[in-house]
C-alpha cells in the first residue's frame, strides 16, 4: 500500500506515469468515469481550505466513487481529543483512501503509519502540500510539452512559500532546469534550499529583485502571495506585500509563450487586467488540479492498470 | 586526587567532554538501574585536558547506540573478569527515539503526547538528524 506524504516519495518515472494518465484523464474523461465505482474518499480537513478538498471531492466524484469527510477540526473527534493516530484507525474502516488536511507538521505522515487505506498530504501547516506539486508539474507538461531544458521565474515570498520550495526539489529531477528567482532580500530562498539541493545538484539559478529585466529569459513565471501570517510585524507585510504586481505592462516585456502560473488564491500580486491574458495560466492550473488528484486516487487505489 | 577503583564487570565509558557526564546518565536511563555507578567529573586528561568518565559496575545490556549520537570522540569498555574485553566503536545511529524532542511549534509532536520523537540521520557528514514528521533539523 503506498501513500502521498511527500511530493518526491514518488520517484521520476512514477511522477511521469502519473502526468500522463492525468493528460489521458483530461482527454477522454468519460473513460474514466466509473473506475473507482463503490469506493470511498475520506477528506479529513483539520482546518479550512475550500479550494483542496472540493479538487479532491470533485476529483472522486469524477471517478464514480464517493465522498465523506469533515472541514475543520471543531465538526471532527480531534474537538474532542481524539489523536490523528486514532482517527485514521477509525475512517480506515469506513472508507478506501483518505485525503488529510492539517495545521501541525507530520500529521498525515502519522496517520500513515496508522492506516490500513492509502493516505494523501493534502497540505500540513508549512511544510509539504504535495497535490499542489502534482498540479504544478501537470500544468507545465501540459502546456509547455515538456519538464525538461526550461527557465523557470519564481516571484513573490521565496522564503515561506512551500509550494515554490516543493516545485524545485521536483523540477531538479529533470535535466536542464534553470530557476530565476526574484523576491526582496528578506523573502529569499532558504539557505538550504540553495546549499543541499541547487548548488549541491549544480543547478543554475539567479537572484533577482526586478521582475521586468529577467522577463524575456523566462519560459515559466510562478507567482506567489506575500502571506500576512508568515510575519511577526505588520509593518514588514504592508512594505513587502506590494512589492511584485504583475500587471499588462510588465507582462510586455514576457515572451508570447510564457506562462504564469500561481497556486491560487491571490490577493493582488497578479492584476485582474492579466486574466485576459493568453499566457496567463492559473485558472488552467486549478482545472488541472483535479485531474492529478483523479490520477493520484487512481494509482493509490491501483485501479490505473488494465486488469 | 582522587581515586577511584576498577570494576569487574561492566562499562567504562571514558573520554566524555568535561562537564557532560550526567547528560549520558540521563540519556542512558542509569538512574533506573540498580547497581554501582560511578562518575568521574574533570579527570585529568592527557588528550582532553580534563574528561568526565562513568563507570557502571555489573553485567547488563546497555543501548550504548546514544553515544555514538551525543559524542562519537566516547570510548566504551566492556569489562569482564576485571578486563577490558571489548572497546566498542561508536557510529552515528540511524534513528534516535525518544531521547531528544522537536522543538518545531508547528510540528504535530508538539501537541500529541503520545507521539515518540523520532529522528532520522539525513546526513553523516554534518551529523545532521531531522524530525522523521516535520524534517526539522535538531540543533
Amino acid at each position: 500500500m503506498r501513500h502521498l506524504i511527500s511530493p518526491l516519495d514518488f520517484s521520476v518515472e512514477e511522477t511521469n506515469h502519473l502526468l500522463q494518465l492525468a493528460e489521458d484523464i483530461e482527454k477522454d474523461p468519460k473513460k474514466y468515469s466509473q473506475v473507482c465505482k463503490g469506493k470511498k474518499l475520506a477528506t479529513l480537513f483539520y482546518e479550512p481550505s475550500t479550494r483542496t478538498r472540493l479538487s479532491f471531492e470533485a476529483a472522486m466524484l469524477n471517478l464514480g466513487g464517493s465522498v465523506l469527510g469533515f472541514s475543520s477540526a471543531d465538526s471532527s473527534s480531534a474537538a474532542k481529543g481524539e489523536s490523528v493516530a486514532d482517527t485514521i484507525r477509525v475512517i480506515s474502516g469506513y472508507a478506501d483512501i483518505a485525503a488529510m488536511r492539517h495545521p501541525k507538521e507530520g500529521a498525515p505522515y502519522v496517520a500513515s503509519i496508522h492506516s490500513d487505506i492509502p493516505v494523501i498530504n493534502a497540505g500540513d501547516g508549512g511544510h509539504q502540500h504535495p497535490t499542489q506539486t502534482l498540479t504544478d508539474l501537470l500544468t507545465i507538461h501540459s502546456l509547455k510539452g515538456r519538464l525538461e531544458n526550461l527557465t523557470i521565474g519564481l516571484c513573490g515570498d521565496l522564503k515561506f512559500g512551500r509550494t515554490v520550495h516543493s516545485l524545485i526539489n521536483a523540477l531538479v529531477r529533470y535535466p536542464g532546469i534553470r530557476f530565476v528567482m526574484i523576491s526582496p532580500e528578506e523573502l529569499r530562498i532558504p539557505t538550504y534550499i540553495r546549499k543541499e539541493v541547487l548548488e549541491d545538484k549544480n543547478i543554475p539559478y539567479k537572484e533577482v529583485e526586478v521582475l521586468e529585466d529577467v522577463m524575456p529569459e523566462l519560459d515559466i513565471l510562478y507567482m506567489t502571495r506575500v502571506q500576512r501570517e508568515r510575519f511577526f510585524n505588520e509593518e514588514d507585510y504592508i512594505r513587502l506585500k506590494d512589492r511584485y504586481i504583475l500587471d499588462t505592462s510588465k507582462m510586455k516585456y514576457a515572451r508570447e509563450d510564457m506562462l504564469v502560473l500561481h497556486p491560487l488564491p491571490r490577493v493582488n500580486e497578479i492584476s485582474v487586467e492579466v486574466d485576459k491574458d493568453p499566457r496567463a495560466a492559473y485558472f488552467k492550473q486549478a482545472k488541472l488540479g483535479v485531474y492529478a488528484r483523479m490520477a493520484l486516487i487512481m494509482i493509490l487505489l491501483e485501479v490505473d492498470k488494465p486488469c | 586526587m582522587l581515586s577511584i577503583s576498577g570494576i569487574d564487570e561492566g562499562y567504562v565509558i571514558d573520554h566524555i567532554q568535561a562537564g557532560r557526564s550526567m547528560d549520558i546518565y540521563k540519556y542512558l536511563k542509569l538512574e533506573k538501574l540498580d547497581c554501582q555507578i560511578a562518575i568521574i567529573k574533570n579527570a585529568t586528561s592527557n588528550k582532553m585536558g580534563k574528561k568526565d568518565i562513568i563507570k557502571i559496575q555489573g553485567p547488563m545490556e546497555l543501548d550504548l547506540d546514544i553515544l555514538g549520537f551525543i559524542d562519537n570522540n566516547i570510548t566504551v569498555n566492556i569489562i569482564h573478569g576485571g578486563k577490558i574485553v571489548e572497546k566498542k566503536n561508536l557510529t552515528l545511529p540511524e534513528t534516535v527515539t525518544n531521547v531528544i524532542k522537536c522543538k518545531n511549534p508547528r510540528c504535530i509532536t508538539s501537541i500529541e503526547q503520545e507521539i515518540p520523537h523520532v529522528f532520522k540521520l539525513t546526513d553523516a557528514a554534518t551529523r545532521t538528524y531531522r524530525c522523521i514528521y516535520c524534517e526539522e533539523k535538531f540543533k
